[in-house]
């Protein structure tokens, strides 16, 4: 037996356990973070609240495929541009510059390694960085962007001298001016949002509207660049044609605006998806390991403790094993496709039933299985057919001498009739002495006030079943009475009364 | 109820993810000293449970119903029309209706659950073989709650099949009010042979069943 999947196993919910190894080991957690102490800092969020350190933004440096091989990210340290050639490299094994020469290469065909580097520049997510705290990072973080920068105005100075070469100084004019300044913007709102958004986006949703204080000026000026190069590029055409002019200017705003967000939008998906599955894992898998806890462990230790004493045993197993049942399977339990059953079972007949043949498993120490067929509202007849079949019960456990009773419940039209049978002792019910009340009184008596009837159907050696009948008044009266009748939820029985079902199945969606 | 001891033992094939339980159920098995009973092979997954019915065609296979990769009901669509002749019992912790109807559904002769004793569980074992159908009061009042609605639209059903006979019905009442074939017999006056016939019949409609609340009962669950 594994866990019991829910009817989709796909679903987060259905296998908590069998997704848990996700694609992020969780071994070198440990020793990146025993190698960084740097983690002293309280404003980062993983190591504030350790419960969410595992699986999370604190990920290890590096993440492996399943065969070993590093996973492909781009490179944070030692990056010229992006960190794409360095990231292929490790990806690869094979020295960073053969990569950064096959780039060069691909670029001098009509520019392919320029059109793969930006894709992949685009689309392969940053290695994740490490926890640390922000007073730690200026150093490196200015000396790799010192590089960075060096590398892009190195492909500047290349693509400068590559126009001349080609013939093409009538248009560098604009092209390095408005149109260069615009594309400093798009580098700069890029490097932003490759950086901070992990750090962002793990704080909460709110990050999004409020990013922290440099990185707005960063943004707001990476904004200001893009949009006021495409703008004075656009108005530097309005000598020639107007309305076309104010065309490419609008489009150019927009193609701007794309270039802007769409790296934004790209990882914030991705992002949000993986945190929300991860979060809805971590609190399912929280939410079962405290339930087992404090049912099946502490039941498990009691046993041990009793072993000595099989009734006990049996006791506690059986009770346990009721519980765990109820929670898996009751109609608000684990694998019901809702969850949360609209009723508790305790409104209905079945629950009723269930739960007085619980109360006399756990008193008595033996095995009561009810087994109902249909179900019904509760009202003061059926507490009293149910109170009359507990007492049944008690009988059996008292005088049968059995470990096992049977109880069969079922609801047909607007008759509800529960039999207890146990092969028990049994008795002559006629040589019943008068003055023994239990079967007198809270059975037949019992039964007789709400217009219910009872017969007990026993002999010596084989046995006993009382058979309790209850008319169902209130039947008759929901199945004219939809608001009534949408309100109980079948608890066994879907299928149970044959007027309101289709409107309680209704219910269900 | 019991067939005459035959010759050959009834050929048995386990199946369940966890191999403690299987060791234990092969233990339990085998302390019987019944001679009834041969296991012939275990598997632990879907897979493997596929490859291995179809080289041993046992006469019965022990079948968990919750295991990865589709559980029992997996199995039961891989082999069961294949190999008519191979048996499924299913043997499952769970006594969730769904998991039930679900696996009848797909073939299996019966249903107990893995609280059975190994005394019980060997009688099941040897009655499914004889062509007989196991019923728990538990999964009777399963089948009854099924197929209790009477409110089916016409046209969609066929009623032939798709409503339990008076008889069967009150076969089905007195099992899960947890009376023995032997008890049902001698209440309705009939021979135990009437009783299983009864209980085959029911089996068969239930698998069967193309009733509209069926499908529906099962797709309000998610089941399919």
């Amino acid at each position: 037996m594994s866990v019991p999947a829910g009817p989709d196993p796909s679903s987060p919910a259905g296998r908590p356990g069998v997704e848990a190894s996700d694609d992020r080991p969780t071994a070198p957690i440990p020793t990146v973070r025993a190698a960084r102490p740097t983690t002293g800092s309280g404003d980062d969020p993983s190591i504030a609240d350790p419960g969410r350190g595992q699986g999370s933004a604190a990920a290890p440096i590096v993440e492996r495929t399943p065969d070993g091989v590093p996973k492909l990210t781009r490179r944070r340290d030692g990056a010229l541009l992006g960190g794409v050639a360095g990231g292929l490299a490790d990806h690869l094994r094979v020295p960073a510059t053969w990569v950064r020469a096959t780039f060069v290469f691909l670029a001098l065909i009509s520019g392919a390694g320029i059109l793969a580097y930006a894709l992949l520049w685009i689309f392969v997510p940053q290695t994740p960085r490490l926890p640390a705290g922000e007073k730690a990072e200026p150093t490196r973080t200015g000396r790799s962007e010192r590089r960075q920068a060096l590398g892009i105005a190195a492909v500047g100075a290349a693509l400068f001298l590559a126009a001349v070469g080609l013939g093409l100084e009538h248009v560098l004019g604009w092209v390095l001016g408005p149109l260069g300044l615009a594309a400093v913007g798009a580098a700069f709102i890029w490097r932003e949002a490759d950086d901070a958004r992990r750090r962002r986006w793990r704080r909460s949703a709110a990050g999004l509207v409020a990013p922290g204080g440099s990185s707005w000026w960063r943004i707001l000026g990476g904004c200001v660049l893009v949009i006021g190069g495409l703008a004075v590029f656009a108005l530097g055409q309005l000598d020639f044609l107007a309305v076309r002019s104010a065309l490419i200017a609008v489009l150019l705003t927009l193609v701007g605006v794309a270039i802007i967000t769409v790296p934004w939008w790209l990882r914030l998906v991705r992002d949000l998806g993986d945190e929300r599955r991860e979060r809805v894992r971590e609190r399912e898998r929280a939410e079962i390991a405290a339930h087992l806890h404090d049912s099946v462990l502490q039941t498990l230790a009691l046993i041990q403790r009793q072993a000595g004493d099989a009734r006990e045993v049996q006791r506690l197993a059986r009770s346990q094993e009721r519980q765990l049942r109820t929670w898996l399977y009751g109609p608000a339990g684990y694998a019901s496709p809702s969850g949360a059953g609209p009723a508790g079972p305790t409104g209905t007949l079945a629950g009723a039933l269930a739960e007085a043949a619980g109360a006399v498993e756990d008193t008595y120490a033996m095995s009561v299985t009810p087994v109902v067929v249909g179900d019904a509202p509760m009202d003061e007849h059926l507490a009293a057919l149910v109170a009359a079949a507990r007492e049944a019960m008690v009988n059996a456990a008292k005088h049968a001498g059995v470990q096992e009773i049977s109880v069969y419940a079922e609801v047909e039209d607007d008759t509800a009739s529960i039999f207890v049978r146990d092969r028990g002792a049994g008795f002559d019910p006629t040589a019943v002495d008068p003055d023994r009340r239990g079967l007198a009184e809270s059975i037949h008596g019992r039964m007789n006030r709400h217009g219910g009837s009872a017969s007990v159907r026993s002999n010596p050696g084989e046995g006993t079943e009382v058979e309790l009948t209850m008319r169902i008044r209130s039947a008759v009266e929901t199945e004219d009475d939809p608001a009534a009748a949408s309100g109980p939820d079948g608890t066994v029985g879907a299928a149970g009364r044959p007027g309101p079902s289709p409107r309680r199945e209704d219910a269900h969606r | 109820m019991t067939t005459p001891p035959s010759a050959n033992p009834v050929r048995v094939f386990l199946v369940d993810d966890h191999a403690l339980f299987r060791a234990g159920v092969k233990a339990e098995l085998a302390d019987l000293a019944d001679d009834r009973i041969a296991v012939v092979g275990e598997a632990g997954s879907v897979g493997e449970a596929v490859v291995r019915i179809a080289s041993d065609q046992p006469d019965v296979v022990l079948l968990d119903v919750h295991m990865p990769d589709g559980g029992g009901r997996a199995v039961l669509e891989q082999t069961h029309a294949r190999y008519p002749g191979v048996v499924f019992l299913a043997l499952s912790v769970s006594d969730a209706a769904e998991d039930v109807i679900a696996v009848i559904r797909a073939g299996a002769r019966g249903y107990v659950t893995k609280t059975i004793s190994g005394r019980e569980l060997a009688d099941a074992v040897v009655r499914v073989a004889a062509g007989d159908a196991v019923f728990s009061p538990r999964l009777a009042g399963f089948v009854l709650d099924a197929f209790s609605d009477r409110h089916v639209p016409a046209g969609v059903s066929d009623p032939e099949l798709d409503l339990l006979s008076p008889r069967e019905r009150e076969v089905l009442k007195l099992l899960a009010r947890g009376y023995a074939y032997k008890e049902i017999a001698a209440q309705l006056f009939i021979s135990i042979k009437t009783v299983e016939t009864h209980v085959s019949s029911v089996l068969r409609k239930t698998q069967k069943s193309n009733r509209y609340e069926l499908s529906r009962w099962a797709s309000d669950r998610r089941l399919v």
